[in-house]
């Protein structure tokens, strides 16, 4: 029976992942632009002269990028590269591959939101805890508006905001950028710290954001867990208040916020995109923006797959492991 | 009068998210009578004037007058944002009717689209359709790219209730009494879920401003209409924030936050008034 149940999920995982390689592989064939062409004459115009041979140049790149043959031996092509996370190379940063640029974006982005997710969670989920429970102090009950309208804001203006009070009126962190101009990346205590400082203000504003959300979530889930017999009945054995909302509570009260946290780390590379671009921090949004500017179409369809691929396949493990979460749910089909 | 009053007083969420829609609405409204739009075209003032008598809001760079800017920006964002969001509930509620009432095969492929849907991120889906059109997009076309995912939430949550609507003996009654699939689902079935079907229209209205904003500022918006969102890709193309010229990205963040702000207390309201159980427990 599991077996069964895992083999359909990863079908589902595989059917998702086929369909994200064939959008990105017709979407922008339907388009009818020619990127090639387009950055040779562009670079020609840079070079201040008219250059003659653009229209054998082109035929030659789109001969090596092997844009010449029929469509359907090209989506074969694209199908058999995919599947070895082969994204040819980059139009615009030639001759770099897509699998580099965007192996060096990933460590930078995945850093940023798994800390900033984890952290908002954490803080979210207790705070929500608290603000259910009767016995919390009343001034938390002050923390309910506050953190219901920055839930409403969008991350990327909040940064905006938070750059200007922090960053420009009180320079008291640096504005731009993952680390400092002159830092050479090492794994040594001064990178790290400057890393850090760099990364504190992106990370505030999709923190403070996030947050309200989490805790929204949990307070729905405690005010109901809380009307449950079974939470009555433990109140009515006389078991210890911490008890009965750490066990009783807190404990059912969370499940459904797991999902949401396991779907929330599958967004993780695609999740704070425009922050990115608003900080020109050097992860994927950064890199995705920079890749619409020069339309350098191999850079875009490789990141959208990524971020597809990483989403379903956290969503596939999510499915597996939950069962182990919530007893209630079995491998069995509903 | 006083109805009213007692009203908003017990549902302040509602009253805060009305007040602010309409203050944006009378800026707007007063604006473009006393302000001329065409002022929003660049190099129709002195660049990179801060706030001043003739210019309240300041220029741009590029010599645009903000005023002029938010002035006729706003309603571009807005219409946006109204056109996916009721194309994306219109769509969605057809949908979700069609796959709810009449369950089956039908209900499997739209349910089963829909959740494969909902799970890729949008804002990429959207990057790959904006990128792959010819040429800039207009302000209609824009909604129309942001409509073409706008249906899919709506599509599953106007289906759950649909679900649970249709088991109600009310609906048993009309169908034994013979009535026909869609006579119940105009006369019996719409009525009860209107309040919702509201709350599930701000929702998409606000997700949609939000996925046009953030084309937008990618540079995947309409490059020469004056939308808030472009208004902040030249903010951030200019790095205006490094160069002090907090003017420019002052009005359309404001004006931002305030169209979010009323959006999100508005659903707030509006979810009171379609799930009283929701109600908070104080």
């Amino acid at each position: 029976m599991q077996a069964v149940y895992i083999a359909r999920r990863f079908g589902v995982f595989l059917l998702i992942v086929w369909l994200a390689a064939t959008l990105n592989f017709f979407l922008p064939r339907l388009g009818g632009q020619d990127p090639v062409r387009a950055k040779l004459l562009q670079q020609a115009a840079l070079g201040g002269y008219v250059q003659g041979g653009i229209e054998e140049m082109t035929h030659e790149y789109e001969r090596r990028f092997g844009l010449d043959q029929p469509l359907w031996r090209q989506y074969l092509t694209y199908l058999g590269d995919v599947s070895r996370l082969d994204f040819n190379y980059s139009i615009a940063n030639y001759p770099r591959t897509v699998g580099e640029l965007i192996a060096d974006a990933v460590p930078w982005t995945v850093g940023l939101l798994g800390t900033t997710t984890l952290l908002s969670f954490g803080i979210g989920t207790l705070l929500g805890a608290l603000l259910a429970w009767p016995r919390a102090p009343p001034w938390m009950r002050w923390l309910m508006p506050p953190l219901w309208a920055l839930h409403a804001i969008p991350f990327f203006l909040l940064g905006l905001i938070l750059t200007y009070l922090l960053a420009f009126q009180l320079p008291l962190l640096p504005i731009f950028g993952g680390y400092s101009a002159g830092a050479v990346p090492a794994f040594n205590w001064r990178f790290a710290w400057d890393v850090l400082q760099h990364a504190l203000l992106p990370a505030l504003s999709i923190i403070l954001v996030a947050t309200g959300g989490w805790a929204l979530g949990m307070r729905g889930m405690m005010v109901t867990t809380m009307g449950e017999d079974y939470v009555i009945f433990a109140e009515a054995k006389g078991l210890k208040a911490s008890t009965v909302f750490l066990r009783y509570c807190v404990r059912n009260a969370v499940l459904p916020q797991i999902t949401a946290l396991a779907l929330a780390l599958g967004q993780i590379l695609s999740g704070a995109v425009l922050v990115e671009v608003i900080f020109g921090y050097p992860g994927i949004g950064t890199l995705l923006y920079q890749a619409i500017r020069e339309s350098d179409h191999f850079v875009i369809q490789g990141i959208v797959f990524t971020v597809i691929v990483a989403l379903g396949f956290t969503t596939f493990v999510l499915d597996v492991i939950y069962p182990w979460l919530d007893p209630r749910i079995s491998y069995r089909r509903a | 009068m006083r109805a009213l009053y007692r009203y908003v007083s017990r549902n302040p969420s509602l009253a805060l998210g009305v007040a602010l829609l309409t203050a944006l609405a009378v800026f707007v409204l007063v604006g473009s009578l006393v302000v001329d739009t065409e002022d929003a075209r660049p190099l129709s003032a002195p660049a990179l004037r801060p706030p001043s008598a003739n210019y309240p809001f300041g220029t741009d760079r590029q010599g645009r007058d903000l005023l002029a800017v938010m002035v006729a920006g706003t309603p571009l964002t807005l219409r946006i944002g109204f056109v996916a969001g009721f194309l994306g509930v219109g769509i969605g509620t057809v949908l979700a009717f069609v796959a709810a009432y009449y369950r089956g095969f039908v209900d499997t492929i739209i349910r089963g689209i829909a959740d494969i849907g909902l799970t890729v991120p949008g804002l990429l889906v959207l990057i790959i359709i904006a990128v792959s059109i010819k040429g800039t997009l207009t302000v209609n076309q824009m909604a129309i790219v942001v409509a073409s995912l706008a249906w899919l939430y709506p599509t599953r949550t106007i289906r759950a209730q649909v679900l649970s609507l249709r088991e109600r003996p009310y609906v048993e009654v009309a169908r034994l009494s013979g009535m026909s699939g869609p006579q119940i689902i105009f006369f019996e079935l719409m009525p009860n879920l209107l309040p919702y079907l509201a709350a599930t229209l701000v929702n998409a209205v606000s997700s949609a401003i939000l996925a046009s904003i953030g084309l937008e500022v990618l540079g995947l918006g309409p490059i020469d209409s004056p939308t808030l969102g472009m208004t902040l890709y030249w903010v951030n193309f200019n790095a205006a924030m490094i160069n002090g010229w907090w003017w420019w990205w002052t009005a359309p963040t404001v004006i931002i936050l305030t169209v979010f702000l009323g959006l999100f207390f508005l659903t707030v309201g509006l979810d009171e008034i379609a799930n009283p159980r929701l109600r908070r427990s104080a």
